[in-house]
């Protein structure tokens, strides 16, 4: 159960796929602009990273090495598709925001990174919930990133509104820069910073030193 | 990982087989779900079109809404409904693309950049036992970096704008992006398409005069759209576009 657990939870703060890892920006950048739609591109990516390590590490004995890779991006390719016509089938709405964001789930580095670091080395049942647990990591950041970027730059969370906007009678004038993807830069920077400040065991070691002759001298 | 699953027959035959597996998976998928992927693609495009009207509620549904709107085609040409045709199952987009049934549209004539024009155009009407309130029209033509499509929602007088949108585009946002804002769009309604025999709807840079009754601002930073939002409506409201048709409602002839 401990090691259950660890699997689950351990990639939500220990090793973020996001913060730790620095995999998936490119799509935390995109869809983070409102909270529903951060949360629907959450759950696919938790979805697809679930059953693409369950199904890769089923198969994981019978892959040749030789074409493993493309093995598993077949398997993800086919799992982002399906999830693809679910979402145009059932949160139409939702899908039309998302658009080509969730077929680029494909190229999402946390998914492939998963299914070659994890699943071709563990049993099904783990890699299942590793797959899990590293959706729950990214949607995690996709969250945060959401709410402040929807709280401030629309003056709402999942669509209510929260802090009363100028445009519409009241008070707060909105921020247009939290509407544009460079915040999330911005944002997750900060994240990464107060991760590390909390858990220092991330920080990594200097690749340079500082010469010495550097220091300000007297002229 | 033994090394019998190195050996080329087996390579050949995983790849294969996970081809297969996927195939069918995909398939399936997209054969099952098609129904109700039809049926949102249908309400969103109802929608559009009620809200082009400016008659969309959200809070009812879309279907029991769209009961006032009747569906008719219309000859471009001639200007004529088109009678003996399934105006629901006709798709005005597809026949643009078929040789039979569209018209080259040569350099000059062409200012909205579509190159091919279908002959018949799909409209929707919404009338009031023998008046017709609302004529909604479907525009488009290029922007910036895409074709622009949408509906121009006209009062019973064929001549008075009542509304405007666009429901598929790819302008950059916030920029020409804007076609999308809810405040630029008001700005439509009311305004004149004719000024004589001419079309005066125009987009004018720096911001129209309110008492302008032919103009609307502008889009800020994004030239490139308003100039092809300004030429598509040029087109689809002179005699390449709806203009016969309306010619023939404003006298009474159909």
């Amino acid at each position: 159960m401990a090691k259950t657990k660890e699997l689950l939870f351990d990639p939500v703060v220990n090793n973020n796929p996001i913060a730790l890892q620095v995999l998936g920006i490119c799509s935390a950048l995109a869809v983070t602009s409102s909270m529903s739609v951060a949360f629907v591109m959450s759950l696919a990516v938790i979805a697809v990273t679930a059953f693409s390590n369950l199904f890769v590490s089923v198969i994981r004995s019978q892959i040749p090495s030789s074409i493993r890779i493309i093995v598993q991006m077949t398997i993800i390719a086919s799992l982002v598709i399906v999830v693809d016509q679910i979402l145009k089938a059932f949160a139409y709405e939702i899908s039309k925001q998302l658009s080509v964001f969730v077929g680029l789930i494909i190229t999402n580095c946390i998914v492939m990174g998963r299914a070659e670091a994890f699943a071709m080395k563990n049993g099904p049942i783990d890699s299942f919930i590793d797959g899990i647990g590293n959706g729950l990591g990214y949607g995690a950041i996709l969250m945060v990133v959401g709410f402040i970027r929807e709280l401030f730059g629309s003056g709402s969370v999942f669509g209510i509104e929260v802090l009363s906007k100028v445009t519409e009678g009241g008070w707060y004038y909105t921020n247009g820069l939290m509407l544009l993807p460079p915040s999330a830069f911005f944002i997750i920077g900060f994240l990464i910073w107060g991760i590390r400040a909390w858990k220092t065991a991330q920080v990594e070691a200097d690749e340079f030193k500082i010469a010495p002759n550097t220091k300000m001298k007297e002229a | 990982m033994s090394s019998n699953n190195e050996s080329v027959q087996k390579t050949i035959t995983v790849a294969l087989v996970l081809c297969l597996v996927c195939a069918v998976v995909v398939s399936s998928a997209a054969v099952i779900l098609r129904p109700a992927q039809a049926v949102n693609e249908k309400a969103n495009m109802q929608m559009n079109i009620l809200q082009a009207a400016g008659l969309y509620d959200p809070q009812q549904s879309i279907q029991e809404q769209f009961q006032i709107v009747t569906t008719r085609l219309v000859n471009l040409e001639t200007g004529e409904f088109v009678e003996g045709m399934d105006a629901e199952r006709y798709d005005q987009r597809k026949a643009s693309k078929d040789p039979s049934m569209n018209r080259v549209l040569s350099g000059e004539e062409d200012i909205a950049s579509i190159k091919r024009q279908a002959k018949i155009a799909k409209i929707y009407l919404i009338e009031n036992g023998d008046q017709i309130e609302k004529i909604i029209l479907p525009i488009h033509g290029y922007g910036l970096w895409s074709t622009l499509y949408g509906f121009m929602a006209l009062e019973g007088d064929g001549n008075t704008v009542a509304g405007l949108g666009f429901y598929e585009h790819a302008e950059t946002p916030g920029l020409g992006g804007e076609v999308d804002n809810p405040n630029w769009k008001a700005q439509w309604t009311g305004k004149q398409v004719y000024q004589g025999d001419e079309v005066g709807l125009r987009l004018v840079k720096g911001g129209a005069d309110r008492s302008d009754s032919y103009g609307v601002d502008a889009l800020s930073g994004a030239t490139l759209t308003s100039r092809g939002v300004d030429n598509l409506l040029k087109f689809w409201m002179s005699d390449a576009g709806f203009k016969p048709f309306l010619d023939n409602l404003k006298q009474g002839r159909i």
